[in-house]
């Protein structure tokens, strides 16, 4: 069988604009080069990549998917309006998408291969520069299988009226299939926007590869609220990361969702690069059954006066495993930072795992950074209170569990997206997987 | 309506109840009062069933059931409702959410139908209203970031809810200012009835004025130590426990 490096370098890619034909030459090569990770690679020791290894992926896109009817309708989030574009094993669907004329004034959206020259000065301006090569070498892998992205533009001082909302769905056709999406958001001077990353399978019989990586830059002043959301099925493999630059006094909201799956990998990466620059990130994370996900995050302070606040609360049950590694890297100019990290665990069976660390690095003398990583079970005393007014054990335990990542989606700005989420978060704990299946 | 009989039970290996016995008929209020330490706060927890408090003897019949028997939940269905001196917070889990999973457990072991959402808010909005808490208290996680005297109002509103045969209020007066110990009274006083009874544990007379007991019961060292009509607990506030203590010993 050849290696997985090898099959990639083998993978017929669809077609790329001619533009990007350079870079995507540049780095096959890169990922030629790079050693794979293996069992003693710092950020992989509690991840191992042997499903991937032992599968088969890199086969030739198929144009042709046949889809449930009932998929695109649980895509739908009620009561949410949002600007869509789908895009189903990798390909982009027109007719599914919201048209290109419909798009609110002083914002841009648009995929690479329809890029202006203009367009696709910025595109190449910040592909690649906001998501480094170097330790990440998914992203190398996403840039050497470049294909169509998306881009995202605000122009300045404005406010995007609608959420953007890219969808990612593999269908059952996409067996053996590895799709690299990618996403570059650029949000102006003062403007602002929301962004959601929506990743979906159509059925749990295929087993697909997707790595999906997002570049983002939010300039001084402007804000983003970003979502990732990946509610796969649990024979869907990802790896994939978020990267952000944040410029001055911009302020970044990101949440992170992740059902588990066979190999779940995600990295978050948020450089705080000009002054007074502000980020908050919520996660979570429920892998059940044999399940694996596993978050790495790196909060990066390089200058002065940037604050930084992260929760990630994870509920690991049956067989399953988790890695959280929450990475804050307070450079030697970065005074008066503050930045805060929490991660929350809990385990609701003997044989669930969580590998959860914290990793400091500071530079910086006048810095305020705290820190926790917890792994409890439930709160007894709290079952109990529910116990006294007749609710059962069980269902007192779907309760708190339930409500332990409820904490986290209340945060989320749109109701309605947190409506969306909500049940499908519940059913889960019910134990109820088919349920959760059609729900997905 | 409840009848202990020589009732004992220990906690990690402690002993705290040493013999306790006491019969509770329909409609009557019970208070009890004692030094800290006595083992009221013990006599709720082991009633409601909670883990950790052992029973090493005698029994406790709750309307002809054996309540010791019982998982906590099913004496909550039974009809037993305890009000925590202390109410946990759960953050996440909706007031909401929580009120309706508790009343339809308890509606439909009783072999009632369950309320749909509707007729459910609309009862839980009048209850609000009648502990005095404001509507978006519903919405809130469970106690989350209540004070004393919400947490307070809020049990009550959750007996209210329930409607159970036989309440047990642990010292649901501490903390409390004046009107808020008023919204207490009135909501214990609007649910009493010929087939409803209540043990209100209490540390001060001052709630017997508000909620006037049959029977006072003094708990000290486990054991009750005497029993007597509200007027004992007059008698307590002006002289203390000291001379209980020397009368039995």
């Amino acid at each position: 069988m050849t290696s997985f490096v090898d099959q990639a370098l083998a993978y017929p890619t669809q077609d790329s604009p001619a533009w990007l034909q350079g870079f995507k030459q540049e780095k096959t090569e890169l990922w030629q080069q790079a050693s794979f990770p293996h069992r003693k690679t710092e950020h992989w020791k509690y991840t191992n990549l042997k499903a991937l290894e032992q599968g088969e992926f890199f086969q030739s896109p198929a144009s042709t998917h046949t889809l449930d009817e009932k998929a695109l309708e649980r895509l739908a989030i009620p009561g949410l309006d949002t600007i869509d574009l789908i895009f189903i094993n990798g390909v982009f669907q027109q007719h599914l998408s919201t048209a290109a004329n419909d798009l609110p004034e002083g914002l841009n959206v648009t995929r690479f291969a329809e890029a202006s020259s203009q367009q696709q000065d910025v595109i190449q301006e910040y592909l690649g520069n906001v998501a480094k090569d170097l330790g990440h070498l998914f992203v190398t892998l996403n840039n050497s299988h470049l294909a169509d992205g998306v881009f995202v533009s605000v122009d300045k001082n404005t406010q995007a009226s609608k959420p953007i909302r890219i969808v990612q769905l593999t269908s059952a056709q996409a067996q053996n299939f590895a799709v690299a999406p990618r996403l570059l958001v650029v949000v102006e001077e003062g403007a602002e926007a929301c962004v959601i990353e929506h990743f979906a399978s159509d059925d749990n019989k295929q087993t697909s590869f997707v790595n999906a990586v997002c570049e983002i830059e939010v300039k001084d002043n402007a804000k983003l609220e970003h979502y990732r959301l990946h509610l796969e099925h649990e024979s869907n493999l990802h790896i994939g990361g978020m990267h952000v630059n944040l410029r001055r006094d911009a302020v970044l909201d990101s949440f992170h969702l992740a059902l588990g799956s066979v190999l779940k990998r995600i990295d978050v990466v948020v450089n705080h690069l000009g002054k007074g620059a502000h980020s908050n990130l919520n996660g979570v994370y429920l892998p059940s059954n044999k399940q694996h996900v596993d978050y790495h995050t790196c909060i990066e302070h390089a200058v002065p006066h940037c604050t930084s606040n992260e929760v990630f609360r994870g509920i690991i049950s049956d067989n399953a495993k988790a890695v959280f590694n929450g990475r804050i890297h307070i450079h030697k100019d970065a005074q008066k930072t503050l930045a805060q990290l929490s991660n929350k665990n809990l385990l609701t069976s003997n044989k669930a795992e969580i590998d959860t660390k914290p990793e400091l690095e500071i530079y910086a003398d006048d810095v305020q950074c705290a820190h926790g990583a917890t792994v409890a079970q439930l709160d007894d005393n709290a079952m109990h209170y529910l116990m006294t007014r007749g609710v059962s054990k069980d269902d007192a335990r779907v309760m708190m569990s339930f409500g332990f990542i409820n904490e986290l989606i209340n945060q989320i700005n749109h109701e309605a997206l947190a409506n969306y989420l909500r049940p499908k978060m519940a059913q889960l704990f019910s134990g109820k997987i088919a349920l959760l299946d059609q729900a997905l | 309506m409840l009848s202990i009989n020589n009732l004992q039970a220990q906690v990690e290996d402690k002993p705290i109840l040493k013999g306790l016995n006491f019969t509770v008929n329909p409609g009557e209020v019970h208070a009890i009062m004692g030094p800290n330490g006595s083992g009221k706060s013990t006599l709720g927890h082991v009633l409601s069933g909670r883990e950790g408090y052992e029973v090493i003897g005698g029994s406790a019949e709750f309307c002809g059931k054996d309540l010791l028997a019982m998982e906590t939940e099913e004496r909550a269905r039974e009809g037993l409702f305890l009000a925590f001196q202390y109410p946990v917070e759960i953050p996440g889990v909706s007031n909401m959410e929580f009120l309706k999973a508790s009343v339809d457990a308890v509606r439909e072991h009783r072999g009632l139908p369950a309320l749909d959402a509707i007729a459910f808010m609309k009862q839980a909005r009048e209850m609000c209203k009648a502990v005095n808490l404001e509507q978006s208290f519903l919405k809130r996680g469970v106690n989350e970031g209540f004070s004393g005297g919400e947490k307070k109002r809020n049990e009550i509103m959750q007996m209210m809810l329930l409607e159970p045969r036989l309440a047990i209020l642990d010292e649901t007066d501490s903390g409390l200012d004046i009107d808020a110990l008023q919204v207490v009274a009135e909501g214990v006083n609007s649910l009493r009835a010929e087939d409803r009874s209540f043990i209100v544990v209490t540390h001060y007379q001052r709630l017997l004025n508000y909620i006037e007991p049959d029977f006072v019961h003094v708990l000290a060292g486990g054991q009750i130590v005497k029993s007597g009509d509200k007027s004992l607990a007059l008698e307590l506030e002006e002289k203390g426990y000291g001379w209980l203590e020397s009368e039995v010993a």
